[in-house]
């Protein structure tokens, strides 16, 4: 299978104030589509700045993040911005959503800025609340909203882009544990049904056990990569 | 979908935009009814000194109203006159006689501006008949009546049937004189123009001073309507050919022109001030609004939103919220200044220094919907401005950092 994410020798140093923290240090790594993938370790093991790397947000001291053959770290920072519109789907932990925008223009907002017409969009955001569980909820606000249906929102929101894979960094956090369970099967079964690529970050052991491979990074190193057979 | 996001963005922190829209709104309704307060001022004065002093057009000979020549006439008066009536839109024409002499009473002398009239004739031209405070407009008086204004009447100490004496040069330089007697007394708000400007009947003074019956120093005119000004001035110039000397109110008294400007000029600079005072408000506001939205703007440039739309969604929200206030603003504005113009403004406790210099009591507001527009552009404009630097700011924002759960 095709690798939609190549990264290579890839490193974050951080130069604040005197000390200098290596936060990623050269990671060698690839995703292929359709990958369901955990990338676990512990707080300031450096999940974030290389999920902020590969997803084009933070830009690497070295190496490279190449995705469907791009070298993104190449492209002009306003290239870039159309690039991760196009091509990557956010998850973040919390302010996700436009709070002023309901669920649905949530959703349908992404696709306008990718300048899709008005049909397609209105058809896609009602199917994706569906696929999301809620629907009903197409016209709520944000704050109307659980925390568990807006990270819902959220994921119908990064798929409405298309994207080539989708990025989550500790999607989870704020949410109780039936709330978890429930997002992570969400995400499990749209990586099944659009044949989606997903990454997110994690340490909750409740997630890692969903996930089909288990990238383990202390130091900003990797320590293990495991993949496992699921139902 | 920007605009709603800009547009429900004013709405989250509704006191604080409450306060913003209000303010605006009553810097722009102060500005809007000063404007037209102003422009009424300055269109009633103009208006006065059309009906009273000036009549909207003057046809003299070449020469006569720098060196006021006794003998720079025009010949041929009462065929101009004719003619000039067929012209579509004049309403009235008078010709008259205009001498510099002395009206003296028993008492004491004083330099007068004379005016020779056709009393009916005047009556369709200005509107000295509406101002007589005492006695009739030449009625009453069978032999030499004279219509004298108040100021000067004061002066001499002379009443109704009083009798003056004017002493003028005739046609062959002779110094001769006549006695007449006051019919009425006029007053315009004008005390300068009432002191200096006495009207005998056209016959009586062409017989004093051997003038020719058929001739006139001045012809005046009057039209229906400011606006056909231009038009109605191209056909008497048309009829006069190059041979006398036509001129509008605008030419005659230039500084009744420039006074609509400088109202206008004044008017603009004072809105003007007001937006700056405001634009300050604005920007302590929008600088608020980025601040505490860092993380949702952050959020919103990682997932696609490129600088210009950051850049719009700012700078929509600032003038959205200026220009809520600035409509609400201009609808109180405007609504105030249509009752002032016919719910005149009463400044009869001032009025009094005010009057010497010509101006009404009374003010009728005057709106000019151009003045509307401008207004609205000019506030759309310290939107942008106001939003500029907070823009700016939210640019610099750095999505990664922003996003950063510390
Ligand atoms: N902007 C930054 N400036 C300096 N150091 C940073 C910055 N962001 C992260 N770090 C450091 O980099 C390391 C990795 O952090 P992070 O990627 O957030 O880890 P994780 O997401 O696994 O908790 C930590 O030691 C953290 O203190
Ligand atoms: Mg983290």
């Amino acid at each position: 299978m095709n690798n939609v994410i190549e990264i290579k020798g890839l490193t974050k140093i951080y130069n604040s104030s005197e000390i200098k923290v290596k936060a990623v240090d050269g990671i060698d790594i690839n995703f292929k589509e359709g990958e369901f993938t955990a990338v676990v370790g512990p707080s300031g093991s450096g999940k974030t700045t290389f999920l902020n790397m590969l997803g084009g947000l933070d830009r690497p001291t070295e190496g490279e993040v190449i995705i469907g053959g791009v070298d993104v770290w190449k492209l002009s920072s306003r290239k870039l911005i159309d690039f991760r519109m196009n091509n990557i789907g956010f998850v973040f932990q919390s302010y996700n959503l436009i709070p002023v925008l309901t669920a649905g223009e949530n959703v349908e907002f992404i696709m306008q800025l990718q300048g899709r017409p008005k049909k397609e969009r209105e058809v896609r955001t009602k199917e994706l609340l569906e696929a999301v569980g809620i629907g009903d909820r197409i016209k709520s606000r944000p704050s109307k909203l659980s925390g568990g249906q807006q990270q819902r929102v959220a994921v119908a929101r990064a798929l409405a882009s298309k994207p080539e894979f989708i990025l989550a960094d500790e999607p989870t956090a704020n949410l109780d544990s039936a709330a978890t369970v429930g997002l992570l099967e969400l995400m499990s079964q749209m990586n099944k049904k659009f044949n989606t690529t997903f990454i997110f970050a994690t340490h909750d052991q409740r997630v890692m056990d969903k996930a089909r491979r288990i990238v383990t990074i202390e130091d900003g190193k990797i320590l293990k990569d495991e993949y496992f057979e699921r139902e | 979908m920007l605009l709603s996001i800009s547009w429900r963005n004013i709405w989250r922190n509704k006191v604080r935009s409450l306060v913003i829209i209000f303010s605006v709104a009553l810097g722009i309704f102060a500005g809007v009814l000063a404007g037209a307060f102003f422009k009424g001022l300055a269109n009633q004065r103009i208006q006065k000194v059309i009906n009273t002093e000036l009549s909207f057009m003057q046809i003299h000979n070449p020469g006569f109203e720098q060196s006021s020549d006794f003998a720079n006439f025009i010949g041929n008066a009462q065929n101009i006159e004719d003619s000039l009536l067929k012209i579509p839109n004049i309403t009235g024409v008078t010709r008259r006689m205009i001498v510099q002499g002395m009206a003296a009473s028993a008492e004491t002398a004083a330099g007068v501006l004379i005016s020779g009239v056709f009393p009916k004739d005047e009556k369709t031209v200005t509107t000295i008949s509406k101002k007589i405070i005492d006695g009739e407009y030449f009625d009453g008086i069978k032999r030499n009546p004279v219509v004298i204004g108040k100021k000067l009447a004061e002066k001499l100490n002379v009443k109704v049937r009083s009798k003056i004496v004017i002493t003028i040069q005739d046609i062959e330089n002779n110094i001769t004189s006549g006695a007449f007697r006051v019919a009425g007394i006029f007053s315009t708000d004008n005390n300068m123009f009432d002191e200096s400007n006495i009207y005998v009947r056209f016959n009586d003074i062409q017989k004093l001073t051997n003038f020719p019956v058929n001739a006139t120093h001045e012809i005046a005119i009057n039209i229906n309507d400011d606006e056909n000004l231009s038009g109605i001035l191209a056909s008497v110039k048309e009829l006069t050919g190059n041979k006398l000397d036509v001129k509008t109110w605008k030419e005659l008294s230039p500084e009744m022109s420039y006074l609509t400007e400088s109202m206008d000029m004044f008017m603009y600079i004072f809105i003007i001030i007001i937006l700056l005072a405001l634009l300050f408000g604005i920007i302590n506001t929008m600088l608020m609004v980025v601040m505490e939205r860092t993380k949702e703007i952050g959020m919103l440039m990682a997932i696609g939103m490129n600088k210009l739309r950051v850049f719009s969604m700012i700078v929509l929200e600032s003038v959205l919220l200026s220009l809520t206030g600035g409509v609400v603003g201009i609808i109180i504005g405007a609504i105030s200044s249509k009752i002032g113009e016919t719910h005149p403004i009463d400044l009869s406790m001032w009025a009094q220094g005010y009057q010497q210099l010509g101006y009404d009591a009374f003010v009728y507001t005057q709106l000019d919907p151009s003045m509307l527009i401008k207004i609205t552009i000019l506030v759309i404009i310290t939107g942008v401005i106001a939003a500029i630097y907070p823009a700016y700011k939210a640019l610099k924002n750095d999505p990664a950092d922003a996003l950063r759960i510390e």
